[in-house]
C-alpha cells in the first residue's frame, strides 16, 4: 500500500503530526544522551593507543555524522519544494541549517581538540578537515540566503540552487580520508566490511548517534514549527495591508 | 574523582568537548524556543481577530434574509 506523503503537504495536517512525535522525541532524546553519556564516559575503555582522548569521539563523530546528515536532507527537501512547490519542503530546509551549522562546527572544534593531543596540531589543511570546513560555509551561506530576500519563495529557490550546487561536497568529505593523503583516520564505521571498532567502544558511539539524531528530530519540530507559523504571520500581515 | 577529571592527562582536551558541545546545543534549543513562542505571541491576536470579523459578516446575513 502506497502512502501517499502529499497528504503532509498541508502544513496544517504537517504541524498536527509534529506537535504529536515531538513529546516523544524529547523524551527519548533524554533518555539516549544520560545513557550515552554514561557509557561514554564510565563504563567505555580507553584506547590502547590514543587513551583517554578517545572519549572525545562520542561527541565528534555523532555530530560529524549528523553535519552530512542535515545537509542530505537539506539537498532532498531542497529538490522536493522545487520541483512540487511545496511550502513544507522549502521551510524544512530552512529549519534545519541552523541545527547543521552547529554540529559542523561542534564537529570541528571537537575534532581540533582531539587533533593537539594526538597528531600534534589543531588543525591542518588537509582534504577531510578542508571539505568539513566549506561545509559549515555552505551552512552560513544557505542561511544568509534566506536572509536577504523579503520575497521568501525568490528566497526559497536561491536557497534551494545554492544548497543542491553544494551537495557535491558530500561525497568529498565522505570519501576525503580515501582519495588524499590525511592525518584524519579512515571510516571505521560504515565501511564496506563491517565496523571495525570492538563493541565496547562502538556500541556508546552509536547510542550517542541515535541520541544526536534525536536530538536533532526534538529541535527540528520546534524550528519547522515556527517556520510555518512565520509564514502564516507573513501571508496576514501582506493581507492587512492590502485591505 | 581527580583521576576521572584528569582522564590520563588528557582532561584539557576531553572536558572542552563535552562543555562546548553542551553549550551549542543548549543555547540552540533555548533559541529555537524563544523564537517559536515569540512568532506564536505574534500571531495569536492575528488569527483571533481573523476569526471574528470572519463570524461578524456571518451574523449580518443571517440577520437581514
Amino acid at each position: 500500500m502506497a502512502v501517499d506523503l502529499h497528504r503532509f503537504a498541508n502544513p496544517t495536517r504537517f504541524l498536527r503530526l509534529v506537535s504529536a512525535i515531538f513529546p516523544w522525541a524529547a523524551g527519548l532524546t533524554v533518555i539516549l544522551l544520560g545513557t550515552g553519556l554514561y557509557l561514554a564516559l564510565f563504563v567505555s575503555p580507553e584506547d590502547y593507543q590514543q587513551g583517554d582522548t578517545v572519549r572525545i569521539m562520542f561527541v565528534h563523530v555523532p555530530a560529524a555524522w549528523m553535519s552530512m546528515g542535515v545537509y542530505t536532507m537539506m539537498a532532498v527537501s531542497a529538490a522536493v519544494g522545487w520541483i512540487w512547490k511545496h511550502p513544507v519542503a522549502d521551510l524544512s530546509g530552512k529549519a534545519a541549517a541552523p541545527i547543521g551549522a552547529c554540529f559542523t562546527f561542534l564537529a570541528l572544534v571537537t575534532g581540533s581538540l582531539w587533533g593537539q593531543p594526538m597528531w600534534g596540531t589543531y588543525w591542518v589543511w588537509d582534504a577531510r578537515l578542508t571539505s568539513m570546513l566549506i561545509l559549515f560555509f555552505l551552512y552560513l551561506g544557505y542561511m544568509a540566503v534566506w536572509e536577504s530576500f523579503d520575497d521568501q519563495s525568490k528566497a526559497a529557490k536561491a536557497a534551494a540552487i545554492l544548497v543542491l550546487v553544494g551537495a557535491i561536497n558530500i561525497p568529498i568529505i565522505k570519501f576525503s580520508v580515501d582519495w588524499w593523503n590525511t592525518l584524519h583516520q579512515p571510516a571505521s564505521v560504515a565501511t564496506m566490511e563491517g565496523p571495525k571498532i570492538h563493541s565496547s567502544i562502538l556500541t556508546p558511539l552509536l547510542v550517542m548517534g541515535v541520541a544526536y539524531l534525536s536530538l536533532f528530530t526534538t529541535i527540528f519540530i520546534v524550528r519547522v514549527k515556527a517556520e510555518i507559523l512565520d509564514r502564516r504571520l507573513r501571508i496576514m500581515q501582506v493581507n492587512a495591508l492590502q485591505e | 574523582m581527580e583521576e576521572f577529571l584528569n582522564m590520563g592527562g588528557y582532561g584539557a582536551f576531553i572536558w572542552p568537548s563535552y562543555g562546548i558541545s553542551f553549550l551549542i546545543l543548549a543555547f540552540l534549543v533555548v533559541l529555537s524556543f524563544r523564537r517559536l513562542r515569540r512568532i506564536e505571541r505574534t500571531l495569536k491576536p492575528l488569527e483571533q481577530d481573523r476569526r471574528a470579523r470572519r463570524r461578524r459578516p456571518a451574523k449580518r446575513e443571517n440577520a437581514t434574509p
